[in-house]
Order: C-alpha cells, then sequence, then structure tokens
C-alpha cells in the first residue's frame, strides 16, 4: 500500500494508522515520545510532591486555601469528554468518513479551548487574590511549572490538530495523512492521562491538606 | 486493493464485518468513557462530601486515578490491541523511570 494511494470506503484498510511503513515508523516513535513524556511529567510530579505548601513566611497561601473544587471538577470533564470525542473521530477516521472525522475533532478542539480558557482564568485568579505567583515560593514554582506545562501541552495540541484539519480539509483521508491524525489523537488522550493525575495529586490532595 | 485482514475472501462481508466491529468497539469506548466519569465522580465526592481521614481518602484517590489511566491507555489509546508491545515496553520503562524519580525526590531529596 503506498501513501498516495486513492481509496473509496470499499478499499480503505483496516488498520490505517499502521498501513504504510512511515506510519509504522511514525507510531512506535510516537510512542518512545510518550515513554519520555512520562519521565518528564513524573519529575515534575516529583517536584511538586517535594515543594508542596513549602513557602517562606505565614502570610502565604497553602494548597488548601487556593483549590476550589467546581472550577477543577468541570475543566476535568471538559478535558474528560475531549478524550471521548477524539476517540470518536478515530472511529470516523477507520471508517473512511472524513467529514465526521473533522466534527469530531473539531468539537475535541472547542472541548480543550474550554478547558485552557479556564485555566487562564484559574491562574489569573491565584495571582491576583492571592499573590500565588511563579516566584512568590517554592510552592509556587513547583505548582505552576507543573499544571502550566500540562497547559503548554494543551495549547500545542490544539494547534496541531487544528493545523493538521486545515492542512487536510480539501485532500480527505489517505494512507499520508491518515496516521498522523492517529498520532495526534494519542498525544491528546495522553494529555488527559496526566490531566487525571494532575486533578488527583495535586487539586484533590491539596484540598485534602 | 484487498483489505489487510481478509477473512471471507468477499470484500463486502469483510466491509461489513469490519464495520459491525467498529461500532462495537465504539460501544465499548462509550462504557469505558461512563466508568472514567463515575470513577471521577467518587474521587470528587471522597474529598467533597465525606469524612473519611487524609490517610484513607489519599491512597483511595490515587487508586482510582489508577484505574482510570489504565482504561485510558487500554481502550482511548487502543494499547489493549494486537502489535502494542514496543509502545508497552516505552510506556512502562517510562513509568518505571517515573516511579523511581517520585520515590528518590520524596524520600532523600529536599527532606
Amino acid at each position: 500500500m503506498h501513501a498516495d494511494e486513492k481509496f473509496t470506503y470499499e478499499t480503505w484498510p483496516a488498520a490505517p494508522e499502521r498501513a504504510t511503513l512511515e506510519a509504522k515508523n511514525k507510531f512506535l516513535g510516537f510512542w518512545f515520545f510518550l515513554g519520555g513524556e512520562t519521565v518528564l511529567f513524573a519529575s515534575l510530579f516529583a517536584t511538586y510532591l517535594a515543594l508542596k505548601d513549602k513557602v517562606p513566611t505565614a502570610e502565604h497561601h497553602l494548597a488548601k486555601d487556593l483549590f476550589e473544587m467546581p472550577l477543577v471538577f468541570l475543566m476535568t470533564m471538559l478535558l474528560l469528554t475531549s478524550s471521548l470525542t477524539s476517540v470518536y473521530a478515530m472511529y470516523h477516521m477507520k471508517n473512511f468518513d472524513f467529514k465526521k472525522m473533522q466534527l469530531w475533532l473539531g468539537i475535541t478542539v472547542l472541548l480543550g479551548l474550554a478547558f485552557l480558557c479556564l485555566e487562564v482564568y484559574e491562574f489569573n485568579h491565584y495571582v491576583h487574590e492571592f499573590h500565588h505567583t511563579f516566584t512568590s515560593s517554592a510552592f509556587g514554582s513547583a505548582f505552576y511549572a507543573l499544571v502550566g506545562f500540562h497547559g503548554g501541552h494543551v495549547a500545542f495540541g490544539l494547534l496541531w490538530i487544528v493545523a493538521l484539519m486545515v492542512r487536510n480539509s480539501k485532500r480527505g483521508l489517505s494512507l499520508y495523512n491518515a496516521p498522523k491524525f492517529y498520532v495526534a489523537s494519542l498525544y491528546w488522550h495522553f494529555i488527559d492521562v496526566v490531566w487525571v493525575f494532575i486533578f488527583t495529586v495535586v487539586y484533590l490532595m491539596g484540598m485534602v491538606g | 486493493m484487498a483489505n489487510q485482514q481478509p477473512t471471507s475472501g468477499n470484500p463486502k462481508v469483510d466491509l461489513e464485518y469490519r464495520r459491525r466491529k467498529n461500532s462495537e468497539e465504539m460501544r465499548y469506548q462509550v462504557i469505558t468513557f461512563s466508568l472514567m466519569i463515575f470513577l471521577t465522580l467518587i474521587a470528587f465526592a471522597a474529598v467533597g462530601f465525606s469524612d473519611f481521614s487524609g490517610w484513607f481518602i489519599v491512597p483511595f484517590i490515587i487508586l482510582l486515578a489508577v484505574i482510570q489511566v489504565i482504561f485510558q491507555l487500554y481502550y482511548f489509546m487502543h494499547m489493549s490491541h494486537k502489535g502494542h508491545e514496543a509502545p508497552q515496553l516505552f510506556l512502562y520503562s517510562g513509568v518505571l523511570v517515573g516511579a523511581l524519580t517520585l520515590l528518590a525526590f520524596m524520600t532523600i531529596v529536599w527532606w
């Protein structure tokens, strides 16, 4: 099978994300990258746990003063749902339905964007209401490094998916771009995996005290 | 051009079979998603609306997070499918190094 071959619904392969050599390489390379990302986020989590609530003076706010459950809950639901919508997108990719794939990717992007806006609001709130900044304490540095790095991943993932959608909007599905969409969706799920640990370790454990 | 996994020699039958298999898998994905939402709700409720001590709640919500991440990896990211041996090697190596890092930082660094 060649990357530039024209396909129909009938001839589209069962596993388009791994049908060509390039696709197989992409798949393997991307999982290798995710292994590295795991280490990277683990070290940020380790730093956060070691420095949680380590503040220079008593006026500084601690985790239990900062975090509010409704906002975190809403952000979690948005990101979890966006993970499901990207599964729908890949379902339509496997069924060679380009339009529906684009539609579900679009919904994924909107949910991710809403998540990102809430995170910006949240950080802004901490900085202005609580004077909790990147440089105010070791706790602040560790918090913004971890959560901010995740937010950066969300922003990059959004740009990535939008770039793929725009670049391929008139091309339709082929074995050239199907692996690209697939790998981008893997990245999006990985962002969600990291968020599951962030809402548990940072926010929920922070509220417990 | 034949399908990757011809089963009957008749592409129309294969197609129907695959289509059905895809929609069956999608149904499982939706079930997985409902379970993930359910685990999330329990975790938030355990912190927000229960009187258990932190010594119970913290390990409990971490366990819920681990289960949820396994769902995400094995179903949403298809690690349960065939041909994911290398991804498993890569990811678990990452988890191992990550766990060592966490252990080191929480025990001997800065404390």
